[in-house]
């Protein structure tokens, strides 16, 4: 009986035919595609993308030099110079990230004790020529300025959970 | 008018050419499109969109897709024999639009109305693997000559099957011309009382066009691309259109052999109001249809799974359906021609 009913399933090809049925029944399925770059998909609030140097809302920035970022980042991507400024306040004087060394891993966040360094949602950030992508303390400073909203929101929703 | 095309030399010299370009450009159209089809269908049964970006629906790709490879570059590979290499795609290509001479899209509706159609079909179907060893041997590539080995092994294999099953088919007309073969089909489509002959014949056909789930022959993760690894812009794209006008062929095939043709499904009021060229498009739009759905549902035979299916199972069942076939006409004596 088992050699006859599998003789039987493999001459009506009927397991093939169930594949089909499968394939058919996905052809008319909605599809899971998004219209990349007309639509986006949803980011967790801990999505690590671009790097920002965020400041307070005075406008004074956050980082205090304490190089635990630095100290911290697995792909050694992180350069920071520091000394102390006029009003005796410990600031960096460069701050550098070497976007095409940095893993993602979101360390340097995580390690920062002010929120100052953050990775935000923003993913398209290609460039053309390498350089572009050893970010320095302006570009960084920049992409807070511009992004701050975003990120102070995710840190908030986030803020249960750390 | 009419005098000028039937009476005159030039005359009907102008009206081959007509009819063929009337055959001809709506084929090579259909092959552009049948490109853009196929990636949308695939699309489709794997969750995804396909080309939409060109065009409505992506109905630009076909000649985004053609531009691009007019406009790349003919590489010649070292060591490769140029005249054999440049000749193999053209016997490709040329091979599969030259078949289309006789088949009917109606009623008497053929470049040639031979008396030996469905031999001219299997002789040029069997001359498309020189093409493909061709190319595999003046490639000097060792993955483009396994490629044209395996296409070469393959569709003698095939062929074999596909012709026992072309002998039941004439069995029950009595007839070599395509143009009889679709009108023996008036009262019913061969497809239901050769239902198995009409599956083994639509499985030949995949191997035949080299088509998943048989298309090791371009495998692509052990061969890379197959025979036409080393080809590329104008003479890549020949082979391509060579492989889909292929399957628009084999497609036509079933449509004549099983299908009943132009014919409608039931000769009644609203189906003949249909004229047998659409409906013959149709029934080659369907096929082509199951071509891409098989390809997008089953995975790779291994090489002796299919030589075992070709000659271990397809040989000896057509054989025996052979041997069916005409045992029940000459019960019945339905053998046509009167010997029965």
């Amino acid at each position: 009986m088992g050699t006859l009913s599998k003789a039987a399933r493999s001459m009506l090809l009927s397991e093939l035919v169930a594949g089909m049925g499968v394939t058919l029944k996905a052809f008319f399925k909605p599809k899971a595609t998004i219209n990349y770059p007309y639509e986006k998909g949803v980011l967790s609030p801990r999505f690590r993308g671009e790097h920002a140097l965020r400041r307070y809302p005075n406008g004074e920035e956050r980082c205090i030099a304490c190089k635990l970022c630095e100290a911290t980042c697995p792909a050694e991507a992180i350069t920071i110079e520091a000394e102390p400024r006029d009003d005796g306040s410990r600031r960096t004087t460069r701050y550098d990230i070497d976007m095409t060394k940095c893993i993602y891993c979101g360390l340097c966040e995580e390690a920062c004790p002010v929120d100052a360094i953050v990775e935000g949602p923003n993913y398209e950030f290609a460039t053309e020529t390498r350089e572009e992508l050893m970010y320095n303390k302006d570009k960084l400073l920049a992409n807070g300025d511009r992004w701050e909203s975003v990120l102070a929101r995710r840190l908030e929703l986030d803020a249960p959970y750390r | 008018m009419a005098d000028f095309f039937f009476h005159t030399t030039l005359g009907q010299i102008l009206l081959i050419v007509l009819e063929s370009l009337a055959v001809l450009v709506p084929l090579l159209l259909g092959v552009a499109y049948l490109t853009l089809a196929e990636r949308k269908v695939m699309a489709a049964m794997q969750l995804r969109k396909g080309p939409n970006v060109n065009g409505p629906f992506g109905v630009l790709q076909a000649f985004a897709d053609a531009i691009k490879m007019l406009t790349k570059e003919t590489v010649i590979p070292a060591g490769a024999n140029r005249m054999l290499f440049l000749f193999a795609p053209f016997l490709t290509f040329s091979l599969a639009m030259i078949a289309w001479a006789v088949i009917p899209t109606g009623n008497g509706l053929a470049i040639a109305n031979i008396n030996v159609g469905i031999l001219y079909l299997l002789a040029i179907s069997s001359l498309g693997v020189y093409g493909m060893l061709i190319a595999g041997w003046a490639s000097n590539s060792k993955y483009a000559f396994l490629g044209g080995l395996r296409s070469a092994a393959q569709m003698v294999s095939y062929e074999v099957s596909i012709g026992l099953v072309i002998v039941c088919v004439l069995l029950a007309v009595g007839s070599l011309n395509l143009n009889d073969i679709v009108l023996a089909q008036r009262h019913v489509w061969f497809c239901l009382p050769m239902f198995p002959m009409f599956i083994v014949f639509f499985i030949s056909a995949l191997a035949e066009t080299n088509r998943a789930p048989f298309d090791l022959p371009e495998g692509e993760s052990e061969l890379v691309a197959g025979f036409f690894v080393e080809y590329s812009a104008l003479a890549f794209g020949l082979f391509f259109l060579g492989e889909y006008a292929n399957m628009f062929l084999m497609s036509g095939m079933v449509s004549i052999l099983f299908l009943g043709g132009w014919l409608p499904p039931l000769g009644i009021a609203p189906f003949t109001w249909i004229p047998g060229p659409l409906w013959l498009i149709a029934k080659i739009l369907f096929c082509l249809f199951v071509f891409i759905w098989v390809r997008a549902t089953f995975p790779r035979y291994r090489y002796d799974q299919l030589m075992r299916l070709g000659w271990k199972v397809f040989l000896p069942f057509s054989l025996a359906w052979m041997v069916l076939t005409a045992g029940f006409l000459m019960v019945t004596g339905l053998l046509p021609g009167g010997v029965g």
